[in-house]
């Protein structure tokens, strides 16, 4: 048996299925969900892609949070449902304030595109169980909308609460504060970060690295174990 | 008719680095004496039929749910002077 993945196509998606082939890479089966249908096709987890949805009108991320599939995807995120939200994805989990925090342009105003090292800061979400905390991997970043802010209170509370889940080394590509690249809610089920893993799972390709690869392996070790 | 207008801008507290950029223009322009400058986004909603308090209360509720995130932004909702709108 194994696990039924989703992964959310939106006009604008980009990373669908690059994310795809890396939930089957991993083991998993991968189930294409659209936008405009509130069904998720009974999946165990979501995963939101990267790209630019709506070409990020308004705000990154801010007209994809209403749409009907992200209605259901919310509602059970809340009730445990595993997501991941990668790049825009993050974008669209902040929107939808099931992750605390913004996401707003890069402080240097460019579009960005890099092999990026990051330390996993918590190796015990849903989506990050096979890194070891403090671990070093590289994994590709390219976004414009990538600086993560929020009021000192919150990055205080997310720091105390080991809810910073992955943070840049060496070099901070968008003015993001605390140097934070990804985070996790409370339970740990909902996980979003700015780097794209499904770009790191194959040696021949991109960096020749496969750092991106345990993301997909995690969740499905908990889906199948669960 | 008429038109309501909902300013938002980043919470002051915010890194704006469009604004700076704006800012940092001004000199080349020949403009001086602007020490900041900070960037927003105007919505101006065409209202059918009378802006009454139920009508303003739906609009603070879609500048609060959508035309502003107020994680990272703050919003005003105002009602533009009919007789203005008109002349235009």
């Amino acid at each position: 048996m194994t696990a039924r993945i989703g992964v959310v196509t939106f006009p604008g998606s980009l990373d669908d299925r690059d994310t795809q082939r890396a939930i089957k890479l991993a083991g998993a089966e991968p189930v294409a969900l659209w936008h405009k249908d509130k069904d998720l096709k009974q999946v165990d987890a979501v995963v939101l892609p990267g790209g630019f949805s709506y070409g990020d009108y308004l705000r990154a991320g801010a007209i994809s949070r209403f749409s009907p599939v992200m209605e259901t995807v919310i509602e059970q995120a809340k009730s445990g449902m595993p997501v991941l939200g990668i790049c825009n994805g993050f974008q669209i989990l902040t929107e939808a304030h099931l992750l605390p925090g913004g996401m707003l342009g890069n402080d240097h105003l460019h579009f960005i595109c890099r092999d990026q090292k990051l330390r996993v800061e918590n190796a015990e979400t849903s989506w990050t169980a096979d890194y070891t905390a403090g671990q070093e991997i590289h994994i590709p970043l390219k976004n414009m909308d990538g600086r993560y802010v929020a009021d000192e209170r919150t990055l205080d509370m997310l720091e105390a609460e080991g809810r910073v889940a992955f943070r840049y080394l060496d070099f901070n590509p968008n003015g993001s504060l605390r140097d934070i690249a990804g985070i996790t809610n409370e339970a740990g089920n909902v996980v979003g970060l700015m780097p794209h893993p499904e770009h790191a799972v194959e040696p021949l390709i991109g960096s020749g690295r496969t750092d991106g690869l345990p993301f997909f392996t995690s969740i499905l070790k908990k889906l199948v174990n669960a | 008719m008429a038109r309501v207008v909902v300013d938002v801008m980043l919470k002051p507290e915010i890194l704006d680095p469009q604004g700076q950029a704006v800012q940092r223009a001004l000199p080349r322009l020949g403009f001086e004496g602007v020490s900041d400058v900070r960037q927003g986004k105007r919505f101006e909603l065409e209202v059918d039929g009378p802006v009454d308090d139920a009508a303003l209360a739906r609009i603070r509720e879609l500048a609060e749910s959508f035309l502003a995130n107020t994680v990272i932004e703050d919003f005003t909702v105002k009602v533009e002077d009919e007789k203005v709108g008109a002349g235009k």
